[in-house]
């Protein structure tokens, strides 16, 4: 496997968004069908010892994928999903909120826009989160790591302020 | 072992939240800090303690007063939390990298 595919991670504090370019040594429908099918989103969208669980997702325009990630433990962290706009092996873009049991979103949620070109054979995929609710985020972490408890919103508050002063 | 606390656990409080959002605008004494919260003097007195304890502020003597003000250098530290994100990221799109991996075999096989 190559060890120099590219991976880029920044963070926009004053508009809350995130960017994110991943490359994957694959041919893009490959890549494509990882990033939009059930059940190899279930392979690893939930970092180990995590796993991914979809009750259900249907990958049209107005489609929704609910799914859990679920702790070794059994603790359950629901999310929901919805399409609003795909181009096959091009582009889609979704709304993603942490949700209950039931189905009910905890609104307002982020918007996730997916990029996906190939050269070579190595598929590129950007990433776009807008919207990202650092507390939002502060939350799956929390589930990740046990005992980080700090927040992003009180770091992004304090850099804000420190920066003004420099 | 050696019990510590961290920067971590001590922004992990509300209360600690807001004191270093306080006197991150500017440096205050323990008086002026006790006066913005709906807590006991002695709360906020030792709410400060753990924050100097971990270098999250730091104190300054002016006159025979005493101020508060931030470590900013403590607090770039934290953004280094900004990177457990990123972390994550890394294992989610890794254990991609694997199942890519066995798809094109798979493929291959066919």
């Amino acid at each position: 496997m190559k060890n120099n595919l590219q991976f880029d991670f920044t963070v926009t504090k004053a508009t809350k968004t995130v960017i994110i370019t991943r490359e994957f040594d694959a041919e893009l429908s490959l890549v494509w069908d990882a990033f939009t099918k059930q059940e190899i989103l279930d392979q690893w969208t939930a970092p180990a010892p995590w796993v991914s669980k979809t009750k259900y997702m249907n990958f049209i325009v107005g489609g929704k994928r609910f799914y859990a990630m679920v702790s070794p433990e059994g603790q359950e962290r629901w999310l929901i999903q919805e399409f609003t706009s795909i181009s096959p092996k091009t582009n889609f873009k979704m709304l993603n909120a942490f949700a209950d049991k039931d189905e009910n979103a905890e609104l307002p949620g982020s918007e996730w826009d997916y990029n996906f070109s190939e050269q070579n054979g190595i598929t590129k995929v950007s990433i776009t989160i807008f919207n990202e609710s650092f507390d939002r985020m502060e939350q799956l972490l929390e589930g990740f790591q046990q005992g980080f408890t700090m927040t992003l919103n009180i770091l992004e508050n304090l850099l804000a302020i420190l920066s003004k002063r420099q | 072992m050696e019990t510590r606390r961290d920067a971590f656990q001590a922004i992990a409080d509300p209360t600690r939240r807001a004191i270093l959002l306080l006197i991150a605008a500017q440096s205050m004494t323990p008086n002026t800090i006790a006066e913005e919260f709906h807590t006991s003097r002695q709360a906020v007195s030792k709410h400060i303690q753990i924050l100097t304890e971990c270098e999250l502020v730091k104190q300054e003597k002016k006159g025979r007063e005493i101020y508060y003000h931030i470590n900013g250098n403590k607090i770039n530290e934290i953004d280094k939390w900004v990177e457990q994100f990123k972390k994550i990221l890394e294992t989610q799109f890794a254990q991609l990298d694997k199942v890519l991996l066995t798809l094109k075999k798979q493929k291959n096989e066919k």
